[in-house]
Protein backbone atom coordinates (compact mmCIF):
# COMPACT_ATOMS: atom_id res chain seq x y z
CA UNK A 1 0.00 0.00 0.00
CA UNK A 2 1.23 3.51 -0.86
CA UNK A 3 2.30 5.56 2.14
CA UNK A 4 2.35 9.32 1.71
CA UNK A 5 3.64 11.45 4.60
CA UNK A 6 1.08 13.73 6.18
CA UNK A 7 1.09 17.44 5.32
CA UNK A 8 2.74 19.27 8.23
CA UNK A 9 0.62 21.30 10.59
CA UNK A 10 1.08 25.06 11.06
CA UNK A 11 -0.46 27.43 13.57
CA UNK A 12 -3.86 28.92 12.73
CA UNK A 13 -2.39 32.31 13.63
CA UNK A 14 -4.09 35.33 15.18
CA UNK A 15 -6.57 35.93 12.35
CA UNK A 16 -8.22 32.48 12.22
CA UNK A 17 -11.61 34.17 12.59
CA UNK A 18 -11.67 35.65 9.11
CA UNK A 19 -11.47 32.13 7.69
CA UNK A 20 -13.27 29.92 10.17
CA UNK A 21 -15.89 32.26 11.65
CA UNK A 22 -16.35 34.52 8.62
CA UNK A 23 -19.90 35.49 9.59
CA UNK A 24 -18.80 36.94 12.92
CA UNK A 25 -15.64 38.39 11.35
CA UNK A 26 -17.68 39.80 8.45
CA UNK A 27 -15.46 38.55 5.67
CA UNK A 28 -18.37 37.77 3.38
CA UNK A 29 -19.32 34.13 4.12
CA UNK A 30 -21.72 32.61 6.63
CA UNK A 31 -20.54 30.75 9.72
CA UNK A 32 -20.53 26.95 9.74
CA UNK A 33 -20.96 24.88 12.90
CA UNK A 34 -23.50 27.17 14.59
CA UNK A 35 -26.09 24.42 15.18
CA UNK A 36 -24.77 21.10 16.51
CA UNK A 37 -28.28 19.74 17.04
CA UNK A 38 -31.27 21.29 15.25
CA UNK A 39 -34.45 22.06 17.16
CA UNK A 40 -36.45 18.91 17.75
CA UNK A 41 -33.49 16.54 17.91
CA UNK A 42 -34.14 14.19 20.87
CA UNK A 43 -32.01 14.82 23.94
CA UNK A 44 -31.48 17.13 26.87
CA UNK A 45 -30.56 20.65 25.82
CA UNK A 46 -27.33 21.72 27.47
CA UNK A 47 -24.73 24.44 27.25
CA UNK A 48 -21.04 23.65 27.58
CA UNK A 49 -18.63 26.52 28.10
CA UNK A 50 -15.21 27.36 29.39
CA UNK A 51 -11.96 29.14 28.92
CA UNK A 52 -8.48 28.15 27.78
CA UNK A 53 -5.62 29.35 29.97
CA UNK A 54 -2.01 29.76 28.87
CA UNK A 55 0.99 28.94 31.06
CA UNK A 56 0.64 32.25 32.92
CA UNK A 57 -3.04 31.61 33.70
CA UNK A 58 -4.22 34.16 31.14
CA UNK A 59 -7.26 33.24 29.04
CA UNK A 60 -6.66 32.89 25.31
CA UNK A 61 -8.88 35.40 23.57
CA UNK A 62 -7.92 34.49 20.01
CA UNK A 63 -8.41 30.71 20.04
CA UNK A 64 -10.92 28.69 18.06
CA UNK A 65 -12.57 25.56 19.44
CA UNK A 66 -14.40 22.80 17.60
CA UNK A 67 -16.67 20.26 19.28
CA UNK A 68 -17.59 16.81 17.98
CA UNK A 69 -19.94 14.52 19.87
CA UNK A 70 -22.50 11.76 19.53
CA UNK A 71 -26.28 12.13 19.70
CA UNK A 72 -28.32 11.13 22.76
CA UNK A 73 -28.17 7.48 21.64
CA UNK A 74 -24.39 7.56 21.25
CA UNK A 75 -24.45 7.60 17.45
CA UNK A 76 -22.37 9.74 15.11
CA UNK A 77 -23.45 11.16 11.75
CA UNK A 78 -24.36 9.89 9.23
CA UNK A 79 -26.03 7.29 11.51
CA UNK A 80 -27.30 9.82 14.06
CA UNK A 81 -30.74 11.39 14.57
CA UNK A 82 -32.17 13.59 11.79
CA UNK A 83 -31.02 17.17 12.21
CA UNK A 84 -28.06 16.17 14.34
CA UNK A 85 -24.76 17.45 12.91
CA UNK A 86 -22.58 16.64 15.91
CA UNK A 87 -20.09 19.34 15.05
CA UNK A 88 -19.80 22.89 16.29
CA UNK A 89 -17.28 25.66 16.06
CA UNK A 90 -16.82 28.62 18.40
CA UNK A 91 -14.36 31.47 18.63
CA UNK A 92 -13.31 32.49 22.11
CA UNK A 93 -14.85 35.76 23.19
CA UNK A 94 -12.42 38.55 22.27
CA UNK A 95 -12.77 40.10 25.75
CA UNK A 96 -13.38 37.28 28.24
CA UNK A 97 -11.91 34.38 26.26
CA UNK A 98 -15.00 32.27 26.91
CA UNK A 99 -16.12 29.62 24.41
CA UNK A 100 -19.71 28.37 24.40
CA UNK A 101 -21.63 25.58 22.65
CA UNK A 102 -25.38 25.00 22.87
CA UNK A 103 -26.23 21.42 22.05
CA UNK A 104 -27.80 18.24 23.44
CA UNK A 105 -26.17 15.98 25.97
CA UNK A 106 -24.46 13.08 24.20
CA UNK A 107 -25.16 9.49 25.16
CA UNK A 108 -22.56 6.90 26.05
CA UNK A 109 -20.56 5.70 23.04
CA UNK A 110 -20.16 1.95 23.46
CA UNK A 111 -18.28 1.49 26.73
CA UNK A 112 -17.21 5.15 26.83
CA UNK A 113 -19.02 7.57 29.13
CA UNK A 114 -20.77 10.52 27.46
CA UNK A 115 -18.15 12.95 26.18
CA UNK A 116 -17.44 15.75 23.75
CA UNK A 117 -14.24 15.80 21.70
CA UNK A 118 -12.70 19.28 21.63
CA UNK A 119 -10.08 20.51 19.19
CA UNK A 120 -8.25 23.78 19.77
CA UNK A 121 -6.24 25.94 17.40
CA UNK A 122 -4.74 29.37 17.97
CA UNK A 123 -1.73 31.58 17.50
CA UNK A 124 1.17 29.86 19.26
CA UNK A 125 -0.39 26.39 18.96
CA UNK A 126 1.59 24.53 16.31
CA UNK A 127 -0.60 21.44 16.13
CA UNK A 128 -4.32 21.48 16.88
CA UNK A 129 -4.87 20.10 20.38
CA UNK A 130 -7.31 17.23 20.94
CA UNK A 131 -8.95 16.90 24.32
CA UNK A 132 -12.29 15.77 25.74
CA UNK A 133 -15.03 17.07 27.97
CA UNK A 134 -16.81 14.65 30.31
CA UNK A 135 -19.77 15.45 32.59
CA UNK A 136 -19.48 15.40 36.38
CA UNK A 137 -23.05 14.12 36.78
CA UNK A 138 -22.37 10.98 34.74
CA UNK A 139 -20.68 7.81 35.94
CA UNK A 140 -17.20 8.18 34.49
CA UNK A 141 -15.56 5.55 36.68
CA UNK A 142 -15.25 2.83 34.05
CA UNK A 143 -14.55 5.03 31.03
CA UNK A 144 -11.63 3.35 29.25
CA UNK A 145 -10.14 6.62 27.98
CA UNK A 146 -10.19 8.35 31.37
CA UNK A 147 -8.72 5.19 32.85
CA UNK A 148 -5.79 5.38 30.43
CA UNK A 149 -4.66 8.46 32.33
CA UNK A 150 -2.00 7.17 34.66
CA UNK A 151 -2.40 9.78 37.39
CA UNK A 152 -6.01 9.80 38.67
CA UNK A 153 -5.62 13.47 39.64
CA UNK A 154 -5.21 14.40 35.99
CA UNK A 155 -8.54 12.83 35.01
CA UNK A 156 -10.25 15.79 36.66
CA UNK A 157 -8.84 18.07 33.98
CA UNK A 158 -11.42 16.63 31.55
CA UNK A 159 -14.50 16.73 33.76
CA UNK A 160 -16.85 19.66 33.34
CA UNK A 161 -18.57 21.02 36.45
CA UNK A 162 -22.31 21.48 36.40
CA UNK A 163 -23.46 25.02 37.17
CA UNK A 164 -26.92 26.57 36.86
CA UNK A 165 -26.40 27.69 33.28
CA UNK A 166 -23.74 25.40 31.81
CA UNK A 167 -21.30 22.57 32.17
CA UNK A 168 -18.03 24.44 32.60
CA UNK A 169 -14.49 23.30 31.83
CA UNK A 170 -11.27 25.24 32.19
CA UNK A 171 -8.62 24.02 29.77
CA UNK A 172 -5.05 24.63 30.97
CA UNK A 173 -2.43 24.49 28.25
CA UNK A 174 0.49 24.07 30.65
CA UNK A 175 1.52 24.24 34.28
CA UNK A 176 -0.48 23.32 37.39
CA UNK A 177 -3.48 21.23 36.45
CA UNK A 178 -2.38 20.93 32.82
CA UNK A 179 -5.21 19.45 30.75
CA UNK A 180 -4.75 15.99 29.29
CA UNK A 181 -4.33 16.28 25.51
CA UNK A 182 -4.55 13.29 23.22
CA UNK A 183 -2.58 11.90 20.31
CA UNK A 184 -5.40 9.91 18.75
CA UNK B 1 -9.34 -0.38 10.16
CA UNK B 2 -7.19 1.94 12.13
CA UNK B 3 -5.08 4.98 11.44
CA UNK B 4 -1.34 5.19 11.40
CA UNK B 5 -0.02 7.30 14.26
CA UNK B 6 1.05 10.82 13.48
CA UNK B 7 4.78 11.11 12.73
CA UNK B 8 6.03 13.84 15.09
CA UNK B 9 9.06 14.50 12.86
CA UNK B 10 6.73 15.79 10.11
CA UNK B 11 5.23 18.47 12.34
CA UNK B 12 6.42 21.43 14.37
CA UNK B 13 6.79 20.60 18.07
CA UNK B 14 4.34 22.29 20.43
CA UNK B 15 7.23 24.21 21.96
CA UNK B 16 9.26 26.03 19.30
CA UNK B 17 10.99 28.84 21.22
CA UNK B 18 11.93 30.87 18.11
CA UNK B 19 8.18 31.27 17.67
CA UNK B 20 7.78 33.06 20.99
CA UNK B 21 4.03 32.69 21.44
CA UNK B 22 4.42 28.92 21.51
CA UNK B 23 6.33 29.15 24.81
CA UNK B 24 3.29 29.82 27.01
CA UNK B 25 0.81 27.96 24.81
CA UNK B 26 2.52 24.56 24.54
CA UNK B 27 1.57 21.60 26.71
CA UNK B 28 4.59 20.40 28.71
CA UNK B 29 3.33 16.93 29.55
CA UNK B 30 3.32 14.23 26.88
CA UNK B 31 0.22 13.76 24.75
CA UNK B 32 -1.73 10.68 25.75
CA UNK B 33 -1.75 8.15 22.92
CA UNK B 34 -5.23 6.90 22.26
CA UNK B 35 -6.41 4.01 20.11
CA UNK B 36 -8.89 5.76 17.83
CA UNK B 37 -12.46 4.85 18.77
CA UNK B 38 -15.80 5.86 17.24
CA UNK B 39 -15.28 9.50 18.31
CA UNK B 40 -11.94 9.81 16.52
CA UNK B 41 -12.76 7.67 13.47
CA UNK B 42 -15.88 9.62 12.52
CA UNK B 43 -16.09 13.26 11.56
CA UNK B 44 -18.47 15.98 10.45
CA UNK B 45 -20.14 15.66 7.07
CA UNK B 46 -20.67 18.75 4.93
CA UNK B 47 -23.08 19.16 2.03
CA UNK B 48 -23.03 21.45 -0.98
CA UNK B 49 -25.97 23.42 0.46
CA UNK B 50 -23.87 24.28 3.53
CA UNK B 51 -21.85 26.58 1.25
CA UNK B 52 -22.69 29.62 -0.86
CA UNK B 53 -22.31 29.70 -4.63
CA UNK B 54 -19.36 32.11 -4.59
CA UNK B 55 -17.54 30.76 -1.55
CA UNK B 56 -14.55 29.42 -3.51
CA UNK B 57 -14.05 32.62 -5.50
CA UNK B 58 -12.13 35.15 -3.42
CA UNK B 59 -11.94 37.40 -6.49
CA UNK B 60 -15.67 38.05 -6.24
CA UNK B 61 -17.09 36.80 -2.92
CA UNK B 62 -16.63 40.04 -1.01
CA UNK B 63 -16.71 43.29 -2.95
CA UNK B 64 -18.25 44.73 -6.07
CA UNK B 65 -15.10 45.08 -8.17
CA UNK B 66 -12.07 42.86 -8.65
CA UNK B 67 -9.54 43.03 -5.81
CA UNK B 68 -6.08 44.50 -6.37
CA UNK B 69 -3.22 42.04 -6.78
CA UNK B 70 -1.76 39.21 -8.77
CA UNK B 71 -4.64 36.95 -9.80
CA UNK B 72 -3.95 33.32 -8.99
CA UNK B 73 -5.63 29.94 -9.09
CA UNK B 74 -4.57 27.87 -6.09
CA UNK B 75 -5.58 24.26 -6.57
CA UNK B 76 -4.64 20.70 -5.77
CA UNK B 77 -5.90 17.44 -4.37
CA UNK B 78 -6.69 16.23 -0.88
CA UNK B 79 -5.34 12.69 -0.45
CA UNK B 80 -5.14 10.37 2.50
CA UNK B 81 -1.89 8.82 3.61
CA UNK B 82 -2.62 5.82 1.43
CA UNK B 83 -2.69 7.99 -1.69
CA UNK B 84 -6.44 7.82 -2.11
CA UNK B 85 -8.41 10.98 -2.95
CA UNK B 86 -10.62 12.34 -0.16
CA UNK B 87 -13.88 13.37 -1.86
CA UNK B 88 -16.55 15.81 -0.57
CA UNK B 89 -14.43 17.09 2.27
CA UNK B 90 -14.44 20.70 3.41
CA UNK B 91 -11.41 22.85 2.56
CA UNK B 92 -11.34 26.36 4.02
CA UNK B 93 -8.81 29.10 3.31
CA UNK B 94 -8.04 32.55 4.68
CA UNK B 95 -5.37 35.02 3.77
CA UNK B 96 -4.09 38.59 3.75
CA UNK B 97 -4.70 40.75 0.71
CA UNK B 98 -2.02 41.72 -1.81
CA UNK B 99 -0.71 44.35 0.62
CA UNK B 100 -0.23 41.79 3.39
CA UNK B 101 -3.21 43.13 5.35
CA UNK B 102 -5.95 40.97 6.88
CA UNK B 103 -9.56 42.07 7.08
CA UNK B 104 -9.49 41.59 10.84
CA UNK B 105 -10.18 44.05 13.66
CA UNK B 106 -6.87 43.21 15.30
CA UNK B 107 -4.65 43.61 12.26
CA UNK B 108 -3.07 47.05 12.59
CA UNK B 109 -0.52 46.75 9.76
CA UNK B 110 -0.07 49.90 7.66
CA UNK B 111 -0.64 47.89 4.44
CA UNK B 112 -3.87 49.03 2.80
CA UNK B 113 -7.19 47.24 3.20
CA UNK B 114 -8.83 46.40 -0.13
CA UNK B 115 -12.58 47.21 -0.21
CA UNK B 116 -13.04 44.34 -2.66
CA UNK B 117 -11.25 41.59 -0.78
CA UNK B 118 -12.53 39.63 2.23
CA UNK B 119 -9.82 36.99 2.27
CA UNK B 120 -11.99 33.96 3.06
CA UNK B 121 -12.96 31.00 0.87
CA UNK B 122 -14.09 27.41 1.10
CA UNK B 123 -15.22 24.49 -1.04
CA UNK B 124 -15.89 20.78 -0.95
CA UNK B 125 -13.45 18.56 -2.80
CA UNK B 126 -14.66 16.78 -5.92
CA UNK B 127 -15.02 13.05 -6.40
CA UNK B 128 -11.30 12.93 -7.26
CA UNK B 129 -10.28 14.96 -4.19
CA UNK B 130 -9.61 18.14 -6.17
CA UNK B 131 -10.18 21.65 -4.88
CA UNK B 132 -9.56 25.09 -6.45
CA UNK B 133 -9.79 28.70 -5.33
CA UNK B 134 -9.54 31.88 -7.38
CA UNK B 135 -7.83 34.58 -5.36
CA UNK B 136 -4.99 37.11 -5.32
CA UNK B 137 -1.50 36.23 -4.19
CA UNK B 138 -1.20 37.42 -0.58
CA UNK B 139 1.51 39.89 0.40
CA UNK B 140 4.21 39.27 2.98
CA UNK B 141 3.62 41.04 6.30
CA UNK B 142 5.53 41.90 9.46
CA UNK B 143 4.60 40.40 12.82
CA UNK B 144 5.64 40.89 16.43
CA UNK B 145 8.10 38.17 17.33
CA UNK B 146 11.60 39.58 17.11
CA UNK B 147 11.68 43.23 16.00
CA UNK B 148 12.05 42.34 12.33
CA UNK B 149 10.16 39.18 11.44
CA UNK B 150 8.22 38.95 8.18
CA UNK B 151 5.84 36.18 7.24
CA UNK B 152 6.39 34.74 3.78
CA UNK B 153 3.34 35.06 1.55
CA UNK B 154 0.98 32.33 2.67
CA UNK B 155 -2.60 31.05 2.58
CA UNK B 156 -4.03 29.40 5.69
CA UNK B 157 -5.76 26.06 5.03
CA UNK B 158 -8.18 24.05 7.16
CA UNK B 159 -9.09 20.49 6.07
CA UNK B 160 -11.37 17.87 7.64
CA UNK B 161 -11.06 14.46 6.00
CA UNK B 162 -13.44 11.72 7.12
CA UNK B 163 -12.23 11.24 10.70
CA UNK B 164 -11.91 13.89 13.41
CA UNK B 165 -8.35 12.69 14.06
CA UNK B 166 -7.43 13.82 10.51
CA UNK B 167 -8.35 17.43 11.29
CA UNK B 168 -5.57 19.65 9.98
CA UNK B 169 -4.78 23.35 9.91
CA UNK B 170 -1.74 24.44 7.95
CA UNK B 171 -0.32 27.16 5.72
CA UNK B 172 0.72 27.05 2.10
CA UNK B 173 3.73 29.06 0.92
CA UNK B 174 4.83 29.97 -2.60
CA UNK B 175 7.72 28.60 -4.61
CA UNK B 176 10.80 30.78 -4.60
CA UNK B 177 9.95 32.98 -1.61
CA UNK B 178 13.19 33.88 0.24
CA UNK B 179 11.23 34.57 3.44
CA UNK B 180 10.34 30.89 3.93
CA UNK B 181 13.88 30.06 5.07
CA UNK B 182 13.78 32.98 7.55
CA UNK B 183 10.34 32.32 8.99
CA UNK B 184 10.29 31.00 12.58
CA UNK B 185 6.82 29.53 12.00
CA UNK B 186 7.68 27.65 8.80
CA UNK B 187 11.04 26.63 10.23
CA UNK B 188 9.45 25.36 13.45
CA UNK B 189 9.16 22.21 11.33
CA UNK B 190 12.63 20.77 11.70
CA UNK B 191 12.70 18.66 8.54
CA UNK B 192 13.38 20.69 5.35
CA UNK B 193 11.65 18.03 3.25
CA UNK B 194 8.52 18.53 5.34
CA UNK B 195 8.75 22.33 4.98
CA UNK B 196 8.94 21.82 1.24
CA UNK B 197 5.63 19.94 1.35
CA UNK B 198 4.00 23.27 2.29
CA UNK B 199 5.29 25.09 -0.79
CA UNK B 200 2.86 25.53 -3.68
CA UNK B 201 4.56 25.18 -7.05
CA UNK B 202 3.96 27.21 -10.15
CA UNK B 203 1.71 25.13 -12.41
CA UNK B 204 1.91 26.43 -15.96
CA UNK B 205 -0.36 23.61 -17.13
CA UNK B 206 -3.29 25.04 -15.19
CA UNK B 207 -2.45 28.71 -15.71
CA UNK B 208 -5.30 30.51 -17.48
CA UNK B 209 -3.76 32.61 -20.29
CA UNK B 210 -4.42 36.36 -19.92
CA UNK B 211 -6.24 35.67 -16.64
CA UNK B 212 -4.55 33.83 -13.75
CA UNK B 213 -1.30 32.16 -12.83
CA UNK B 214 -1.85 28.74 -11.24
CA UNK B 215 -0.13 27.26 -8.19
CA UNK B 216 -0.52 23.66 -7.09
CA UNK B 217 -0.73 22.59 -3.46
CA UNK B 218 -1.62 18.98 -2.61
CA UNK B 219 -2.67 18.09 0.92
CA UNK B 220 -2.15 14.70 2.55
CA UNK B 221 -4.19 13.68 5.57
CA UNK B 222 -3.42 10.80 7.90
CA UNK B 223 -3.90 7.36 6.37
CA UNK B 224 -4.95 4.00 7.60
CA UNK B 225 -2.64 1.25 8.63
CA UNK B 226 -2.43 -1.72 6.33
CA UNK B 227 -3.80 -4.86 7.94
CA UNK B 228 -3.77 -8.47 6.92
CA UNK B 229 -7.47 -8.19 6.26
CA UNK B 230 -7.16 -5.32 3.83
CA UNK B 231 -6.32 -5.92 0.18
FE1 LIG C 1 -1.24 34.58 8.27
Amino acid sequence: MTELPETPSQTAGPFVHIGLTPGAARTGLLDLGTAIAAEGVPGTRIRIAGTILDGTGTPLRDALVEAWHADAQGRYPPDAADGFRGWGRAACDPESGEWVFDTIKPGAVGDQAPHVALWIVARGINQGLHTRLYFEDEDNSSDPVLNLIEQPVRRDSLIARRTDEAYRLTIRLQGDGETVFFDP
Amino acid sequence: MTFRPRDPARHPPALAPAYKTSVTRSPRLPLLSLDPGPTERTGPVFRPDDLGQMDADLLSNYGEAAPIGERILIHGRVLDGNGRPVPHTLVEVWQANASGRYRHVRDGYVGALDPDFGGCGRCLTGEDGTYAFRTVKPGAYPWRNTRNDWRPAHIHFSVFGTAFLQRLVTQCYFEGDPLIARCPIAQSIGDPVAVDALVANLDMGQTRPFDMIAYRFDIVLRGRRATWFET
